[in-house]
C-alpha cells in the first residue's frame, strides 16, 4: 500500500496506550509514600519492604509455585499425548468424541468448571469416608488436579498446531528407511516439537499461577494460593502493598516471557539455518 | 494389521520382555491416546455429567444437600421452571448477555483496526508489537482488573482528569466533583474489554495476515477506493477471524466472576455470581446446577457446536493434499 494508513496507526497507538497505561500507573503508585493508594505523596520503597516481611504472602506464593510446577508438568505430559494422538493418529475409536472432550474445557465458563469439579470432589470425599473411613480434605491435591485438567487443553492446542505445521515428510522418510513408529516418535517427532512442548509448559505454568476462579472452588481450609490471597485483599479495595506485589509479578512474568521468547525464536532460527545448510550441502 | 504380523515374525528374544515388546509395537500409541482420554473423562466429563444430573434433583436438608425423587417423579423439573418464573435469574441472564455483547462489540471495534494495523507495519516492528499484545495476557488477570480499580476510584488521577475534561466542556452549574465509575456496569464492560482484547486481536491478526494483498491491489487497480476495498474484499474474507475472536470474548465474558465481583454493581449480579451464590450461600446445589446447565445450553452450546464444525472443516482442509 502506498498510502500511509493513518487511521489504523492511530488506533494501534491508542490500543497500546489502553493496554499499558493502567499497568504503568499501578507500577508508579507502588512507589508511593502516601497511605492512600491513589494519591501521590513522594517516592518510597516501604511497601516492598512490608511485602517481604509478610509471611502470609510468602507462604501463599510458595504454595502457588509448587502447585504450578506440578500441574504444569503433568498437564504438559498429558497435553502432549493428546496433541500427538489428535494430530498423528488419524483413526481410532472415539476420535471425534475425544477431540470434543479436549477442546471443551477451553470454552467452558470457569464458574461451571469450578462448581462441577467441587461437587465431584465433595462426592468422592464422602464416598471415601463412607467406604474406607478415610477422611480427606481439599487442598494441594484437588487444586492441582483441577489445574491439570484445565491447562492440558491449552498444551494440546499448541502441540496440535505445531504438528500440523511440521513437515510430515521427515517422519515418512524415517519410516521408509525402516524405523518403527515408536522410534520415529522418539527420535524425530518429539525433538521437532520440543520448543512447542516448552512453550506449552510455560503457558500451563502461568495459567496455574494465575487462576482464581477454579482454585477458589477447589481449595480447602489452610491452602491459600497467592491469587486467592490477592483476591481476598483486593475485594476490600486498593492498597499500596498490593500495588508492590503486582509490580513484582508483572516484572517477573514479563521478563520470563521475553527471555523465553528470545530463546525459543533463536532456537527456531538456528534449526531453520541448519536445515538450509543441509539442503545446500546436498545440492 | 500387516505390520503387527511382521513384528511377530521378528526374533522375539532380541526384543526383550513381553511388556517392552508390547510397548514398542503398539502400546505406546494406545497409551498416548488412553491416558489423556481417561484423565479428561474422570476429571472433566464425569463432574459435568454429575452437575447435569443434579439439575434434576431436589434440595434437601441432608449432607450432601440434594436427593432424587423427593417429589412424585424421579426427575425434578422445578429448578428449570424456577429459571423462567423467578425474576432474579432472568435479570442476571439479561445483564450478562448485555454486558458481554457490548464488550464483544467494543473489542471488535478496537481490535479489528489494531489487527489490520499490525499487518501493515514492517516485519521487525510487527514481532515486537505482537509480543506487546501477548504480554498483558501472560501477566495476572486479577492484577489487570486491579489496575483499573486504581484508575477508576474517585480519588485517582484518571478520574480527576476525566472529571476536569467534563467540567471544562459543560456549563458551570453542571459541574461534578468526580465520576462514579466503580461498581457500575460501565466499569464491567470497560474492564472486560481491557482483559479480553488480546483474544480478539490474535485470531483476527492470524486471519488477516493470511489474506492475499494482491487482491487488495487488484481491486485498487480496478478503481476501488481504499474504504470500498476494505468493505468488499478484506471484511468478507475476515469473517472467520471475527467469529473466532467474538466467541473467545463473548463466552468467558458471559460467565465472568472476577470482573463484576470487583468493579461491578453488587445489586445487579451477573450469572456467574448467581451460580456461585446459589451454591455456597444458599447451599442449593440443584439450582446452581440448573443455572449452569441453562447457561451452557443457551449460550455456550450453540457456539461449541459451531467451533466443532469449524475445526472439522479445518481438519478436512488440512488433510487434503
Amino acid at each position: 500500500m502506498n498510502r500511509r494508513p493513518v487511521f489504523l496507526m492511530s488506533v494501534l497507538a491508542f490500543g497500546f496506550a489502553f493496554f499499558y497505561v493502567p499497568i504503568l500507573s499501578m507500577i508508579v503508585f507502588s512507589f508511593n509514600n502516601a497511605r492512600l493508594a491513589t494519591v501521590w505523596g513522594g517516592f518510597s520503597t516501604k511497601w516492598y519492604a512490608k511485602l517481604f516481611s509478610n509471611d502470609q504472602v510468602l507462604e501463599a506464593a510458595w504454595l502457588s509455585v509448587r502447585i504450578a510446577l506440578t500441574s504444569a508438568t503433568v498437564a504438559t505430559i498429558l497435553g502432549t499425548m493428546a496433541g500427538i494422538a489428535l494430530a498423528r493418529f488419524k483413526r481410532f475409536r472415539g476420535r471425534t468424541f475425544f477431540s470434543g472432550l479436549v477442546t471443551a474445557p477451553l470454552i467452558m465458563p470457569e464458574v461451571i468448571t469450578g462448581i462441577s469439579t467441587l461437587i465431584f470432589f465433595i462426592l468422592i470425599s464422602n464416598l471415601l469416608e463412607a467406604a474406607f473411613g478415610w477422611k480427606t480434605q481439599r487442598g494441594f491435591t484437588t487444586i492441582t488436579i483441577a489445574h491439570i485438567t484445565f491447562s492440558l487443553t491449552f498444551v494440546t492446542a499448541i502441540i496440535q498446531s505445531r504438528l500440523r505445521d511440521a513437515d510430515i515428510a521427515v517422519e515418512e522418510a524415517a519410516m521408509d528407511l525402516g524405523s518403527r513408529p515408536w522410534q520415529v516418535m522418539k527420535d524425530i517427532t518429539l525433538p521437532i516439537i520440543s520448543p512447542a512442548i516448552l512453550s506449552g509448559w510455560l503457558l500451563a505454568f502461568t495459567i496455574s499461577l494465575d487462576d482464581v476462579v477454579i482454585t477458589s472452588f477447589t481449595t480447602g481450609p489452610g491452602s491459600t494460593t497467592l491469587p486467592i490471597l490477592i483476591w481476598s485483599k483486593v475485594k476490600l479495595g486498593v492498597t499500596p502493598d498490593i500495588n508492590a506485589l503486582a509490580t513484582i509479578t508483572v516484572c517477573v512474568v514479563g521478563l520470563g516471557v521475553i527471555i523465553a521468547g528470545v530463546v525459543l525464536s533463536r532456537a527456531e532460527r538456528r534449526r531453520d539455518l541448519d536445515a538450509q545448510m543441509a539442503y545446500r550441502a546436498n545440492e | 494389521m500387516t505390520d503387527t504380523a511382521e513384528a511377530d515374525a521378528a526374533p522375539a528374544a532380541r526384543r526383550g520382555s513381553g511388556l517392552a515388546r508390547w510397548f514398542n509395537r503398539r502400546g505406546w500409541a494406545d497409551l498416548t491416546i488412553a491416558t489423556p482420554y481417561v484423565w479428561l473423562t474422570i476429571f472433566f466429563l464425569l463432574p459435568f455429567m454429575i452437575v447435569t444430573a443434579m439439575s434434576f434433583a431436589s434440595r434437601t436438608p441432608t449432607s450432601p444437600p440434594f436427593s432424587f425423587g423427593v417429589h412424585d417423579s424421579f426427575l425434578n423439573f422445578e429448578n428449570f421452571a424456577r429459571l423462567f418464573e423467578d425474576d432474579l435469574y432472568r435479570r442476571a441472564f439479561l445483564i450478562s448477555i448485555r454486558n458481554a455483547a457490548l464488550a464483544t462489540l467494543l473489542c471488535l471495534l478496537i481490535g479489528y483496526p489494531m489487527a489490520l494495523g499490525l499487518t501493515r507495519v514492517s516485519r521487525s516492528a510487527r514481532n515486537i508489537l505482537l509480543m506487546l499484545v501477548i504480554l498483558p495476557f501472560w501477566t495476572s488477570f486479577l492484577l489487570r482488573v486491579y489496575a483499573w480499580m486504581g484508575l477508576m476510584g474517585t480519588n485517582s488521577w484518571f478520574n480527576r482528569l476525566l472529571t476536569s475534561i467534563y467540567n471544562g466542556l459543560v456549563p458551570d452549574d453542571w459541574a461534578i466533583r468526580s465520576i462514579q465509575m466503580m461498581h457500575t456496569n460501565f466499569a464491567v464492560v470497560l474492564v472486560t474489554v481491557y482483559s479480553y482484547l488480546p483474544f480478539m486481536i490474535l485470531p483476527l491478526y492470524a486471519n488477516l495476515e493470511k489474506l492475499d494483498l494482491t487482491l487488495d491491489e487488484a481491486a485498487m487497480d480496478l478503481g476501488s477506493r481504499p474504504f470500498r476495498v476494505f468493505l468488499d474484499v478484506t471484511l468478507p474474507l475476515s469473517i472467520p477471524g471475527i467469529i473466532a475472536g467474538a466467541m473467545l470474548v463473548f463466552i468467558p465474558a458471559c460467565g465472568e466472576l472476577i470482573i463484576p465481583g470487583l468493579v461491578g454493581n453488587p445489586s445487579q449480579p451477573m450469572i456467574g455470581r448467581v451460580i456461585s451464590d446459589e451454591f455456597s450461600s444458599a447451599r442449593d446445589w440443584p439450582m446452581a446446577s440448573a443455572v449452569s446447565v441453562a447457561l451452557l445450553f443457551l449460550m455456550v452450546g450453540p457456539m461449541m457446536l459451531y467451533s466443532h464444525f469449524e475445526a472439522k472443516a479445518q481438519e478436512k482442509k488440512a488433510m487434503e493434499p
